[in-house]
Protein backbone atom coordinates (compact mmCIF):
# COMPACT_ATOMS: atom_id res chain seq x y z
CA UNK A 1 0.00 0.00 0.00
CA UNK A 2 1.39 3.21 -1.21
CA UNK A 3 -0.22 6.65 -1.74
CA UNK A 4 -0.42 7.38 -5.41
CA UNK A 5 1.97 6.03 -7.07
CA UNK A 6 1.24 7.72 -9.90
CA UNK A 7 2.61 10.62 -9.00
CA UNK A 8 5.87 9.72 -9.21
CA UNK A 9 5.95 9.25 -12.55
CA UNK A 10 3.21 10.94 -14.39
CA UNK A 11 3.82 14.56 -15.68
CA UNK A 12 0.42 17.30 -14.71
CA UNK A 13 -1.73 17.31 -17.98
CA UNK A 14 -1.26 13.87 -19.34
CA UNK A 15 -4.40 11.97 -19.75
CA UNK A 16 -5.07 9.22 -17.24
CA UNK A 17 -8.28 7.95 -18.03
CA UNK A 18 -10.24 8.39 -21.84
CA UNK A 19 -13.37 7.48 -23.08
CA UNK A 20 -14.40 8.02 -26.40
CA UNK A 21 -17.31 8.26 -28.14
CA UNK A 22 -19.39 6.15 -25.24
CA UNK A 23 -22.99 5.40 -25.84
CA UNK A 24 -25.61 3.28 -24.15
CA UNK A 25 -29.16 2.80 -24.91
CA UNK A 26 -31.87 1.42 -22.21
CA UNK A 27 -34.31 0.43 -24.44
CA UNK A 28 -35.79 3.79 -26.23
CA UNK A 29 -33.89 5.90 -23.80
CA UNK A 30 -30.16 6.77 -24.76
CA UNK A 31 -28.44 7.60 -21.87
CA UNK A 32 -25.28 7.98 -23.17
CA UNK A 33 -24.71 9.63 -27.08
CA UNK A 34 -21.70 9.79 -28.09
CA UNK A 35 -20.00 11.59 -25.23
CA UNK A 36 -15.68 12.19 -24.73
CA UNK A 37 -14.12 12.22 -21.40
CA UNK A 38 -10.99 12.83 -20.59
CA UNK A 39 -9.07 13.04 -17.04
CA UNK A 40 -5.73 14.15 -16.82
CA UNK A 41 -2.94 13.53 -14.14
CA UNK A 42 -2.75 15.65 -11.19
CA UNK A 43 -6.20 17.55 -11.55
CA UNK A 44 -9.79 17.14 -9.75
CA UNK A 45 -12.28 16.69 -12.69
CA UNK A 46 -15.69 17.61 -11.85
CA UNK A 47 -19.01 16.26 -13.71
CA UNK A 48 -21.87 18.38 -13.69
CA UNK A 49 -25.28 18.17 -15.37
CA UNK A 50 -28.96 18.12 -14.59
CA UNK A 51 -30.84 15.10 -13.98
CA UNK A 52 -30.94 12.96 -16.27
CA UNK A 53 -28.11 14.81 -18.63
CA UNK A 54 -26.00 11.08 -18.40
CA UNK A 55 -23.69 11.89 -15.36
CA UNK A 56 -24.38 8.62 -13.30
CA UNK A 57 -24.50 6.29 -16.44
CA UNK A 58 -20.81 7.68 -17.54
CA UNK A 59 -19.39 6.89 -14.26
CA UNK A 60 -20.57 3.60 -13.97
CA UNK A 61 -19.02 2.97 -17.45
CA UNK A 62 -16.16 4.21 -16.29
CA UNK A 63 -16.14 2.18 -13.47
CA UNK A 64 -17.00 -0.95 -14.77
CA UNK A 65 -20.69 -1.13 -13.52
CA UNK A 66 -22.40 -0.56 -16.47
CA UNK A 67 -20.95 -1.75 -20.22
CA UNK A 68 -21.28 0.65 -22.98
CA UNK A 69 -23.23 -0.13 -26.15
CA UNK A 70 -20.23 1.47 -27.93
CA UNK A 71 -16.78 3.50 -27.81
CA UNK A 72 -14.34 2.78 -26.08
CA UNK A 73 -12.39 3.77 -22.89
CA UNK A 74 -8.46 3.92 -22.14
CA UNK A 75 -6.67 3.90 -19.13
CA UNK A 76 -3.02 5.53 -19.70
CA UNK A 77 -3.42 4.96 -23.12
CA UNK A 78 -4.37 1.54 -23.18
CA UNK A 79 -7.95 0.06 -24.36
CA UNK A 80 -9.70 -1.41 -21.41
CA UNK A 81 -13.17 -3.46 -21.35
CA UNK A 82 -13.89 -3.68 -17.06
CA UNK A 83 -16.03 -6.85 -17.05
CA UNK A 84 -17.25 -5.16 -13.63
CA UNK A 85 -16.80 -3.06 -10.49
CA UNK A 86 -14.27 -5.37 -9.36
CA UNK A 87 -12.13 -5.53 -12.66
CA UNK A 88 -12.03 -1.45 -12.33
CA UNK A 89 -10.78 -1.54 -8.90
CA UNK A 90 -7.98 -3.95 -9.78
CA UNK A 91 -6.52 -1.75 -12.20
CA UNK A 92 -6.43 1.29 -9.85
CA UNK A 93 -9.19 2.70 -10.24
CA UNK A 94 -11.31 3.19 -6.66
CA UNK A 95 -14.95 4.51 -6.17
CA UNK A 96 -16.36 6.60 -3.26
CA UNK A 97 -19.97 6.77 -2.77
CA UNK A 98 -22.31 8.69 -1.28
CA UNK A 99 -23.66 7.13 1.55
CA UNK A 100 -21.04 6.34 4.06
CA UNK A 101 -19.66 2.32 3.31
CA UNK A 102 -18.11 2.15 6.32
CA UNK A 103 -18.81 -0.95 8.86
CA UNK A 104 -19.77 1.02 12.08
CA UNK A 105 -19.07 -1.64 14.49
CA UNK A 106 -15.17 -2.00 13.29
CA UNK A 107 -12.35 -0.35 14.24
CA UNK A 108 -10.75 2.41 11.84
CA UNK A 109 -7.72 0.36 10.95
CA UNK A 110 -10.22 -2.40 10.27
CA UNK A 111 -12.10 -0.09 7.85
CA UNK A 112 -9.32 1.24 5.75
CA UNK A 113 -8.28 -2.55 5.16
CA UNK A 114 -11.75 -3.82 4.71
CA UNK A 115 -11.79 -6.71 1.76
CA UNK A 116 -7.94 -6.14 1.57
CA UNK A 117 -6.71 -7.57 4.98
CA UNK A 118 -3.48 -8.66 5.64
CA UNK A 119 -1.79 -11.78 6.77
CA UNK A 120 1.40 -12.19 9.04
CA UNK A 121 4.17 -13.35 7.83
CA UNK A 122 5.66 -16.42 7.93
CA UNK A 123 4.06 -19.64 8.67
CA UNK A 124 1.47 -17.82 11.38
CA UNK A 125 0.17 -16.31 7.85
CA UNK A 126 0.24 -18.98 5.65
CA UNK A 127 -0.89 -21.71 7.48
CA UNK A 128 -3.20 -20.36 10.30
CA UNK A 129 -4.27 -17.15 8.09
CA UNK A 130 -3.93 -14.83 10.95
CA UNK A 131 -4.33 -11.21 10.30
CA UNK A 132 -1.66 -8.92 10.50
CA UNK A 133 -2.93 -6.74 12.81
CA UNK A 134 -0.26 -4.38 14.54
CA UNK A 135 0.90 -4.03 10.85
CA UNK A 136 -2.12 -2.65 9.20
CA UNK A 137 -2.63 -0.27 12.31
CA UNK A 138 0.38 1.25 11.55
CA UNK A 139 -0.01 1.58 7.81
CA UNK A 140 -3.14 2.82 8.47
CA UNK A 141 -1.68 5.67 10.77
CA UNK A 142 0.77 6.25 8.45
CA UNK A 143 -1.40 7.09 5.50
CA UNK A 144 -4.12 9.01 7.82
CA UNK A 145 -1.21 10.66 9.07
CA UNK A 146 0.40 11.39 5.22
CA UNK A 147 -3.68 12.76 4.24
CA UNK A 148 -3.13 14.82 7.40
CA UNK A 149 -6.61 13.81 8.39
CA UNK A 150 -7.29 13.93 11.84
CA UNK A 151 -9.05 11.34 13.87
CA UNK A 152 -9.02 9.77 17.26
CA UNK A 153 -6.93 6.77 18.20
CA UNK A 154 -7.10 4.32 14.98
CA UNK A 155 -8.72 1.71 17.22
CA UNK A 156 -11.63 3.56 17.81
CA UNK A 157 -15.20 2.21 16.09
CA UNK A 158 -16.00 3.88 13.29
CA UNK A 159 -19.33 4.80 14.71
CA UNK A 160 -17.86 6.99 17.80
CA UNK A 161 -16.66 9.19 14.53
CA UNK A 162 -18.60 12.28 13.25
CA UNK A 163 -20.11 12.18 9.59
CA UNK A 164 -17.44 13.99 8.50
CA UNK A 165 -15.03 11.92 10.30
CA UNK A 166 -16.53 8.51 8.58
CA UNK A 167 -16.75 9.87 5.22
CA UNK A 168 -13.04 10.79 5.33
CA UNK A 169 -12.15 7.15 6.34
CA UNK A 170 -14.36 5.60 3.02
CA UNK A 171 -12.60 8.37 1.23
CA UNK A 172 -9.15 7.79 2.56
CA UNK A 173 -9.70 4.42 1.66
CA UNK A 174 -10.27 4.89 -1.78
CA UNK A 175 -7.07 7.10 -1.56
CA UNK A 176 -4.53 4.39 -0.41
CA UNK A 177 -5.49 1.87 -2.50
CA UNK A 178 -6.37 3.36 -5.58
CA UNK A 179 -2.93 3.36 -8.30
CA UNK A 180 -4.77 5.25 -10.83
CA UNK A 181 -7.29 7.26 -9.93
CA UNK A 182 -9.99 8.19 -7.67
CA UNK A 183 -13.99 8.93 -8.94
CA UNK A 184 -16.09 10.18 -6.24
CA UNK A 185 -20.06 10.33 -6.85
CA UNK A 186 -21.49 12.75 -4.88
CA UNK A 187 -18.98 12.25 -1.60
CA UNK A 188 -20.26 15.14 0.27
CA UNK A 189 -24.08 14.77 0.12
CA UNK A 190 -24.86 13.37 3.22
CA UNK A 191 -22.79 15.48 5.35
CA UNK A 192 -23.07 19.52 7.17
CA UNK A 193 -21.45 22.36 6.27
CA UNK A 194 -18.66 21.86 8.33
CA UNK A 195 -17.97 18.48 7.80
CA UNK A 196 -18.06 18.63 4.33
CA UNK A 197 -15.48 21.66 4.28
CA UNK A 198 -13.12 18.51 6.04
CA UNK A 199 -13.71 16.03 3.60
CA UNK A 200 -12.92 18.96 0.51
CA UNK A 201 -9.67 19.35 2.48
CA UNK A 202 -8.82 15.98 1.78
CA UNK A 203 -9.75 15.45 -1.52
CA UNK A 204 -7.36 18.46 -2.39
CA UNK A 205 -4.48 16.61 0.12
CA UNK A 206 -5.09 13.84 -2.26
CA UNK A 207 -4.67 15.78 -5.56
CA UNK A 208 -1.85 16.96 -4.15
CA UNK A 209 -0.44 14.33 -4.01
CA UNK A 210 -0.54 13.20 -7.25
CA UNK A 211 -3.72 11.06 -7.77
CA UNK A 212 -6.07 12.30 -10.07
CA UNK A 213 -9.63 13.02 -9.11
CA UNK A 214 -13.22 12.51 -10.79
CA UNK A 215 -15.70 14.36 -8.17
CA UNK A 216 -19.61 14.32 -9.29
CA UNK A 217 -21.48 16.86 -7.61
CA UNK A 218 -24.43 18.71 -7.65
CA UNK A 219 -23.23 21.69 -4.98
CA UNK A 220 -21.77 24.07 -7.26
CA UNK A 221 -19.91 25.93 -4.51
CA UNK A 222 -17.76 23.24 -3.88
CA UNK A 223 -17.11 22.60 -7.73
CA UNK A 224 -15.71 25.63 -8.03
CA UNK A 225 -13.44 25.57 -4.88
CA UNK A 226 -12.01 21.86 -6.04
CA UNK A 227 -12.11 21.60 -9.43
CA UNK A 228 -9.64 22.50 -11.89
CA UNK A 229 -11.67 21.79 -15.05
CA UNK A 230 -15.25 21.17 -15.30
CA UNK A 231 -16.66 18.91 -17.70
CA UNK A 232 -20.55 19.18 -18.45
CA UNK A 233 -22.59 16.67 -19.43
CA UNK A 234 -26.09 17.68 -21.53
CA UNK A 235 -28.56 15.32 -23.25
CA UNK A 236 -26.24 12.46 -22.90
CA UNK A 237 -22.96 13.90 -24.59
CA UNK A 238 -20.00 16.51 -23.10
CA UNK A 239 -21.69 19.99 -23.53
CA UNK A 240 -17.64 21.01 -22.78
CA UNK A 241 -14.99 21.67 -20.25
CA UNK A 242 -14.42 24.71 -18.69
CA UNK A 243 -12.26 25.97 -16.25
CA UNK A 244 -13.57 27.57 -13.16
CA UNK A 245 -11.32 30.46 -13.47
CA UNK A 246 -12.56 31.37 -16.93
CA UNK A 247 -15.88 30.49 -15.97
CA UNK A 248 -18.35 31.57 -13.26
CA UNK A 249 -20.99 29.79 -11.88
CA UNK A 250 -23.87 31.03 -14.07
CA UNK A 251 -21.69 29.65 -17.03
CA UNK A 252 -21.85 26.94 -16.01
CA UNK A 253 -25.38 26.66 -15.46
CA UNK A 254 -25.94 27.88 -18.92
CA UNK A 255 -24.11 25.25 -20.53
CA UNK A 256 -25.71 22.35 -18.51
CA UNK A 257 -29.54 23.87 -19.01
CA UNK A 258 -28.57 24.32 -23.16
CA UNK A 259 -29.00 27.90 -22.82
CA UNK A 260 -25.70 28.93 -24.56
CA UNK A 261 -23.64 26.68 -26.04
CA UNK A 262 -19.76 26.39 -26.73
CA UNK B 1 -1.36 19.26 15.73
CA UNK B 2 -0.28 16.23 12.67
CA UNK B 3 -2.67 13.57 12.24
CA UNK B 4 -0.29 10.87 14.38
CA UNK B 5 -0.17 13.32 17.35
CA UNK B 6 -3.62 13.12 17.54
CA UNK B 7 -4.24 9.34 17.09
CA UNK B 8 -1.96 9.01 20.47
CA UNK B 9 -4.48 8.03 23.40
CA UNK B 10 -3.01 8.02 26.75
CA UNK B 11 -2.63 5.10 28.18
CA UNK B 12 -4.41 4.72 31.41
CA UNK B 13 -7.40 6.24 29.85
CA UNK B 14 -7.20 3.52 26.97
CA UNK B 15 -6.72 0.87 29.51
CA UNK B 16 -10.16 1.90 31.57
CA UNK B 17 -12.24 2.68 28.58
CA UNK B 18 -11.30 -1.29 27.32
CA UNK B 19 -12.53 -2.73 30.79
CA UNK B 20 -15.51 -1.07 30.59
CA UNK B 21 -16.36 -1.24 26.92
CA UNK B 22 -15.31 -4.71 26.48
CA UNK B 23 -18.67 -6.28 25.59
CA UNK B 24 -17.73 -9.53 27.75
CA UNK B 25 -17.58 -7.48 31.25
CA UNK B 26 -21.26 -7.46 32.03
CA UNK B 27 -21.94 -10.78 31.20
CA UNK B 28 -19.43 -11.82 33.59
CA UNK B 29 -21.02 -9.66 36.19
CA UNK B 30 -23.82 -11.14 35.92
CA UNK B 31 -22.39 -14.61 36.02
CA UNK B 32 -20.55 -13.68 39.18
CA UNK B 33 -23.63 -12.47 40.65
CA UNK B 34 -25.34 -15.30 39.95
CA UNK B 35 -22.73 -17.49 41.08
CA UNK B 36 -22.03 -15.86 44.75
CA UNK B 37 -25.95 -15.90 45.43
CA UNK B 38 -26.12 -19.85 44.72
CA UNK B 39 -22.88 -20.45 46.89
CA UNK B 40 -24.14 -18.21 49.61
CA UNK B 41 -27.97 -19.96 49.70
CA UNK B 42 -26.19 -23.21 49.00
CA UNK B 43 -23.10 -24.61 50.43
CA UNK B 44 -23.15 -27.71 47.87
CA UNK B 45 -23.13 -25.20 44.90
CA UNK B 46 -19.71 -24.40 44.96
CA UNK B 47 -18.58 -28.34 45.70
CA UNK B 48 -16.17 -29.54 42.66
CA UNK B 49 -18.98 -32.08 42.08
CA UNK B 50 -21.09 -29.87 41.08
CA UNK B 51 -18.82 -27.33 38.92
CA UNK B 52 -18.06 -30.32 37.19
CA UNK B 53 -22.27 -30.82 36.26
CA UNK B 54 -22.41 -27.93 35.45
CA UNK B 55 -19.95 -27.64 32.79
CA UNK B 56 -21.47 -30.85 31.43
CA UNK B 57 -25.19 -29.35 31.70
CA UNK B 58 -23.86 -26.60 29.53
CA UNK B 59 -22.07 -28.57 26.98
CA UNK B 60 -24.40 -29.54 24.49
CA UNK B 61 -26.08 -25.83 24.53
CA UNK B 62 -22.88 -24.17 24.74
CA UNK B 63 -21.37 -26.31 21.44
CA UNK B 64 -24.89 -24.97 19.72
CA UNK B 65 -24.47 -21.67 20.71
CA UNK B 66 -21.20 -21.30 18.69
CA UNK B 67 -23.08 -21.43 15.72
CA UNK B 68 -25.73 -19.57 16.88
CA UNK B 69 -23.30 -16.83 17.82
CA UNK B 70 -21.63 -16.69 14.06
CA UNK B 71 -25.68 -16.89 12.21
CA UNK B 72 -26.45 -14.32 14.63
CA UNK B 73 -23.25 -11.72 13.68
CA UNK B 74 -24.64 -12.06 10.37
CA UNK B 75 -27.48 -10.19 11.38
CA UNK B 76 -29.70 -13.82 11.12
CA UNK B 77 -31.10 -16.26 13.73
CA UNK B 78 -31.17 -20.06 13.65
CA UNK B 79 -34.58 -21.33 14.96
CA UNK B 80 -33.77 -24.75 13.76
CA UNK B 81 -30.32 -25.33 15.63
CA UNK B 82 -31.84 -27.61 17.85
CA UNK B 83 -34.19 -30.05 15.07
CA UNK B 84 -30.28 -29.89 13.09
CA UNK B 85 -28.72 -31.79 16.33
CA UNK B 86 -31.25 -34.27 17.12
CA UNK B 87 -31.21 -35.02 13.39
CA UNK B 88 -27.48 -36.03 13.52
CA UNK B 89 -28.23 -38.00 16.64
CA UNK B 90 -31.07 -39.86 15.45
CA UNK B 91 -29.13 -40.66 12.18
CA UNK B 92 -25.88 -41.91 14.17
CA UNK B 93 -27.77 -44.04 16.38
CA UNK B 94 -30.53 -45.51 13.47
CA UNK B 95 -27.31 -46.37 11.47
CA UNK B 96 -25.12 -47.68 14.35
CA UNK B 97 -28.48 -49.72 15.38
CA UNK B 98 -28.07 -51.56 11.96
CA UNK B 99 -24.97 -52.47 12.32
CA UNK B 100 -22.58 -49.77 10.29
CA UNK B 101 -19.66 -48.37 11.74
CA UNK B 102 -19.76 -46.20 14.22
CA UNK B 103 -17.20 -43.56 13.27
CA UNK B 104 -18.66 -43.62 10.04
CA UNK B 105 -21.87 -43.49 10.97
CA UNK B 106 -21.26 -40.41 13.23
CA UNK B 107 -18.94 -38.78 10.09
CA UNK B 108 -22.43 -39.07 8.17
CA UNK B 109 -24.49 -37.99 10.97
CA UNK B 110 -21.96 -34.86 10.93
CA UNK B 111 -21.93 -34.32 7.38
CA UNK B 112 -25.71 -34.08 7.12
CA UNK B 113 -26.10 -32.10 10.27
CA UNK B 114 -23.70 -29.23 7.97
CA UNK B 115 -25.72 -30.17 4.85
CA UNK B 116 -28.56 -28.66 6.87
CA UNK B 117 -27.12 -26.09 7.69
CA UNK B 118 -26.01 -25.91 3.99
CA UNK B 119 -29.21 -25.31 3.20
CA UNK B 120 -30.42 -23.06 5.35
CA UNK B 121 -27.81 -20.82 4.23
CA UNK B 122 -28.38 -21.15 0.44
CA UNK B 123 -31.87 -20.09 1.17
CA UNK B 124 -30.96 -17.09 2.68
CA UNK B 125 -27.68 -16.40 0.52
CA UNK B 126 -29.17 -17.39 -2.79
CA UNK B 127 -32.77 -16.99 -2.68
CA UNK B 128 -32.02 -13.73 0.14
CA UNK B 129 -34.96 -15.17 2.16
CA UNK B 130 -35.25 -13.97 5.74
CA UNK B 131 -32.97 -16.27 8.22
CA UNK B 132 -35.85 -16.28 10.49
CA UNK B 133 -38.81 -17.60 8.25
CA UNK B 134 -36.22 -20.14 6.40
CA UNK B 135 -35.07 -22.00 9.55
CA UNK B 136 -38.60 -21.54 11.35
CA UNK B 137 -39.47 -23.67 8.04
CA UNK B 138 -36.81 -25.95 8.28
CA UNK B 139 -37.45 -26.73 12.10
CA UNK B 140 -41.08 -27.36 11.11
CA UNK B 141 -39.57 -29.83 8.11
CA UNK B 142 -37.19 -31.70 10.83
CA UNK B 143 -39.33 -32.25 13.58
CA UNK B 144 -42.07 -33.97 11.24
CA UNK B 145 -39.06 -36.02 9.58
CA UNK B 146 -38.03 -36.76 12.57
CA UNK B 147 -40.54 -38.54 14.10
CA UNK B 148 -41.32 -40.52 10.70
CA UNK B 149 -37.64 -41.68 10.91
CA UNK B 150 -37.73 -42.35 14.79
CA UNK B 151 -41.07 -44.03 13.99
CA UNK B 152 -42.08 -41.57 16.89
CA UNK B 153 -40.26 -42.64 20.03
CA UNK B 154 -36.43 -42.21 21.35
CA UNK B 155 -34.64 -45.31 21.47
CA UNK B 156 -31.39 -45.92 23.20
CA UNK B 157 -27.84 -45.57 21.72
CA UNK B 158 -25.56 -48.21 23.52
CA UNK B 159 -21.68 -47.54 21.50
CA UNK B 160 -18.62 -47.00 22.84
CA UNK B 161 -17.78 -44.23 20.20
CA UNK B 162 -21.28 -42.48 20.02
CA UNK B 163 -20.91 -42.51 23.70
CA UNK B 164 -17.16 -41.62 23.86
CA UNK B 165 -17.69 -38.31 24.90
CA UNK B 166 -19.57 -38.77 28.40
CA UNK B 167 -15.80 -40.59 29.25
CA UNK B 168 -13.75 -37.93 31.80
CA UNK B 169 -10.65 -37.60 33.07
CA UNK B 170 -9.83 -36.43 36.76
CA UNK B 171 -7.40 -33.94 37.49
CA UNK B 172 -7.06 -32.75 40.92
CA UNK B 173 -10.34 -35.03 41.61
CA UNK B 174 -12.20 -32.30 39.14
CA UNK B 175 -14.42 -34.56 36.76
CA UNK B 176 -13.87 -33.00 32.84
CA UNK B 177 -15.61 -35.14 30.38
CA UNK B 178 -13.78 -35.33 26.62
CA UNK B 179 -17.16 -32.85 26.05
CA UNK B 180 -16.54 -30.22 27.98
CA UNK B 181 -12.93 -30.24 26.28
CA UNK B 182 -13.90 -30.33 22.69
CA UNK B 183 -16.44 -27.73 23.48
CA UNK B 184 -13.93 -25.50 24.71
CA UNK B 185 -11.59 -26.76 21.94
CA UNK B 186 -14.19 -25.62 19.51
CA UNK B 187 -14.64 -22.16 21.13
CA UNK B 188 -11.27 -21.56 21.17
CA UNK B 189 -10.67 -22.42 17.07
CA UNK B 190 -13.82 -20.88 15.98
CA UNK B 191 -12.75 -17.57 18.72
CA UNK B 192 -9.54 -17.36 16.45
CA UNK B 193 -11.35 -17.98 13.03
CA UNK B 194 -13.59 -14.60 14.25
CA UNK B 195 -11.23 -12.62 15.85
CA UNK B 196 -8.27 -13.34 13.87
CA UNK B 197 -8.99 -14.10 10.31
CA UNK B 198 -9.91 -12.48 7.54
CA UNK B 199 -12.89 -14.20 7.29
CA UNK B 200 -14.19 -13.55 10.87
CA UNK B 201 -13.72 -10.15 9.89
CA UNK B 202 -16.00 -10.07 7.40
CA UNK B 203 -18.65 -12.25 9.31
CA UNK B 204 -18.92 -8.77 11.16
CA UNK B 205 -18.57 -6.35 8.45
CA UNK B 206 -21.37 -8.27 6.72
CA UNK B 207 -23.63 -7.78 10.10
CA UNK B 208 -22.73 -4.73 10.28
CA UNK B 209 -23.18 -3.31 7.23
CA UNK B 210 -23.72 -5.66 3.90
CA UNK B 211 -23.88 -3.08 1.57
CA UNK B 212 -20.74 -1.69 2.40
CA UNK B 213 -19.29 -5.21 2.75
CA UNK B 214 -20.43 -5.67 -1.02
CA UNK B 215 -18.65 -2.18 -2.14
CA UNK B 216 -15.66 -3.43 -0.49
CA UNK B 217 -15.57 -6.51 -2.93
CA UNK B 218 -16.55 -9.13 -0.05
CA UNK B 219 -18.09 -11.60 -1.57
CA UNK B 220 -21.49 -11.29 0.58
CA UNK B 221 -23.74 -14.35 -0.34
CA UNK B 222 -20.86 -16.81 -0.28
CA UNK B 223 -19.84 -15.74 2.65
CA UNK B 224 -23.25 -16.05 4.12
CA UNK B 225 -23.16 -19.51 3.17
CA UNK B 226 -20.03 -20.61 4.73
CA UNK B 227 -21.43 -19.45 8.15
CA UNK B 228 -24.35 -21.53 7.64
CA UNK B 229 -22.16 -24.62 6.86
CA UNK B 230 -19.95 -23.53 9.21
CA UNK B 231 -22.87 -23.59 12.01
CA UNK B 232 -24.25 -26.75 10.84
CA UNK B 233 -21.01 -28.72 10.96
CA UNK B 234 -21.16 -27.31 14.82
CA UNK B 235 -24.53 -28.55 15.23
CA UNK B 236 -23.25 -31.83 14.06
CA UNK B 237 -20.54 -32.14 16.74
CA UNK B 238 -22.78 -31.25 19.18
CA UNK B 239 -25.40 -33.91 18.62
CA UNK B 240 -21.97 -36.03 19.03
CA UNK B 241 -21.68 -34.59 22.85
CA UNK B 242 -25.25 -35.00 23.01
CA UNK B 243 -25.10 -38.55 22.49
CA UNK B 244 -22.11 -38.15 25.15
CA UNK B 245 -23.84 -36.80 27.58
CA UNK B 246 -27.09 -38.89 27.27
CA UNK B 247 -27.19 -41.98 25.47
CA UNK B 248 -30.31 -41.88 24.31
CA UNK B 249 -31.78 -41.10 20.67
CA UNK B 250 -35.21 -38.75 21.30
CA UNK B 251 -37.00 -37.04 18.37
CA UNK B 252 -38.24 -35.07 21.41
CA UNK B 253 -35.20 -33.87 22.88
CA UNK B 254 -33.15 -30.52 23.03
CA UNK B 255 -36.52 -28.44 22.72
CA UNK B 256 -35.52 -25.43 24.63
CA UNK B 257 -32.24 -25.46 22.34
CA UNK B 258 -33.03 -22.78 20.52
CA UNK B 259 -34.40 -20.76 23.34
CA UNK B 260 -31.33 -21.84 25.00
CA UNK B 261 -28.55 -21.19 22.52
CA UNK B 262 -30.22 -17.55 21.79
CA UNK B 263 -30.46 -16.61 24.83
CA UNK B 264 -26.67 -17.66 25.93
CA UNK B 265 -25.78 -15.62 22.57
CA UNK B 266 -27.86 -12.24 23.67
CA UNK B 267 -26.66 -12.26 27.14
CA UNK B 268 -23.36 -12.81 26.12
CA UNK B 269 -23.55 -9.50 24.37
CA UNK B 270 -23.88 -10.18 20.65
CA UNK B 271 -26.40 -8.18 19.00
CA UNK B 272 -29.71 -9.35 17.53
CA UNK B 273 -28.83 -6.85 15.11
CA UNK B 274 -25.58 -8.16 14.04
CA UNK B 275 -21.99 -7.09 13.96
CA UNK B 276 -21.49 -6.65 17.33
CA UNK B 277 -20.23 -9.41 20.26
CA UNK B 278 -18.53 -12.43 19.94
CA UNK B 279 -17.38 -15.65 21.46
CA UNK B 280 -15.90 -15.05 24.55
CA UNK B 281 -19.51 -13.33 25.60
CA UNK B 282 -21.21 -16.41 24.64
CA UNK B 283 -19.25 -18.73 26.54
CA UNK B 284 -20.23 -16.89 29.16
CA UNK B 285 -23.86 -16.64 28.63
CA UNK B 286 -24.24 -20.27 28.21
CA UNK B 287 -22.43 -20.45 31.53
CA UNK B 288 -25.16 -18.33 33.21
CA UNK B 289 -27.66 -20.82 31.53
CA UNK B 290 -26.39 -23.65 33.15
CA UNK B 291 -25.49 -21.86 36.47
CA UNK B 292 -29.33 -20.80 36.71
CA UNK B 293 -30.69 -23.63 35.86
CA UNK B 294 -28.38 -25.99 38.06
CA UNK B 295 -28.48 -23.63 41.17
CA UNK B 296 -32.18 -22.90 40.96
CA UNK B 297 -32.56 -26.91 40.29
CA UNK B 298 -30.21 -27.34 43.76
CA UNK B 299 -32.87 -24.66 45.83
CA UNK B 300 -36.06 -27.20 44.64
CA UNK B 301 -37.32 -24.79 42.60
CA UNK B 302 -39.56 -26.02 39.80
CA UNK B 303 -37.90 -25.97 36.17
CA UNK B 304 -40.32 -24.38 34.77
CA UNK B 305 -39.63 -21.52 36.80
CA UNK B 306 -35.96 -21.97 35.36
CA UNK B 307 -37.65 -21.08 31.41
CA UNK B 308 -39.54 -18.25 33.60
CA UNK B 309 -35.91 -16.49 34.32
CA UNK B 310 -34.48 -17.42 31.01
CA UNK B 311 -37.05 -15.85 29.16
CA UNK B 312 -36.77 -12.86 31.47
CA UNK B 313 -32.73 -12.63 31.11
CA UNK B 314 -33.20 -12.55 27.34
CA UNK B 315 -35.53 -9.70 27.28
CA UNK B 316 -33.69 -8.01 29.61
CA UNK B 317 -30.28 -8.46 27.80
CA UNK B 318 -32.34 -7.13 24.13
CA UNK B 319 -33.34 -4.55 26.02
CA UNK B 320 -30.08 -3.45 26.90
CA UNK B 321 -28.39 -4.07 23.51
CA UNK B 322 -31.21 -1.78 22.00
CA UNK B 323 -30.68 1.05 23.88
CA UNK B 324 -27.18 0.74 24.03
CA UNK B 325 -27.95 1.10 19.94
CA UNK B 326 -30.16 3.95 20.23
CA UNK B 327 -27.42 6.12 22.20
CA UNK B 328 -24.97 5.67 18.91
Amino acid sequence: MSLAPAARDATRGEVVLEARNITKHYGHLVALDGVDFELRAGEILAVVGDNGAGKSTLIKALTGAVRPDSGEILLDGQPVHFKGPLDARQRGIETVYQDLAVAPALDIASNLFLGRERRRGGIMGTVFRRLDKPGMRAEAERSMAELKFRLPSINSPVETLSGGQRQGVAVARAAVFARKLVIMDEPTAALGVRETGQVLELIKTIRDRGLPVVLISHNMPNVFELADRIHIMRLGRRAGVVSPKTHSMADVVAIMTGAVEI
Amino acid sequence: MTASSATVATPRAGLMARIVGTPSVGPLLVLLVFGTIFALTNPRFLASQNLSIILQQTVIIGTLAIGQTLIILTAGIDLAVGAIAVLGTIIAGKLVANGYDPVLSMAFAVLVCTAAGAAAGGLISGLKLPPFIVTLGILGILTAALRLISAGGAFPVRDAFLGWTGNSVKPFGFVVTYGVMIMLLLYAVVWYLLNETKWGRHVYAIGNNPEAARLVGIPVRRHLLSVYVLAGFLYGIGAWLALGRIPNADPNSLQTANLDSITAVVIGGTSLFGGRGGLVGTLIGALIVGVLRNGLTLAGIDPLWQDLVTGVLVIVAVALDQMSRRRR
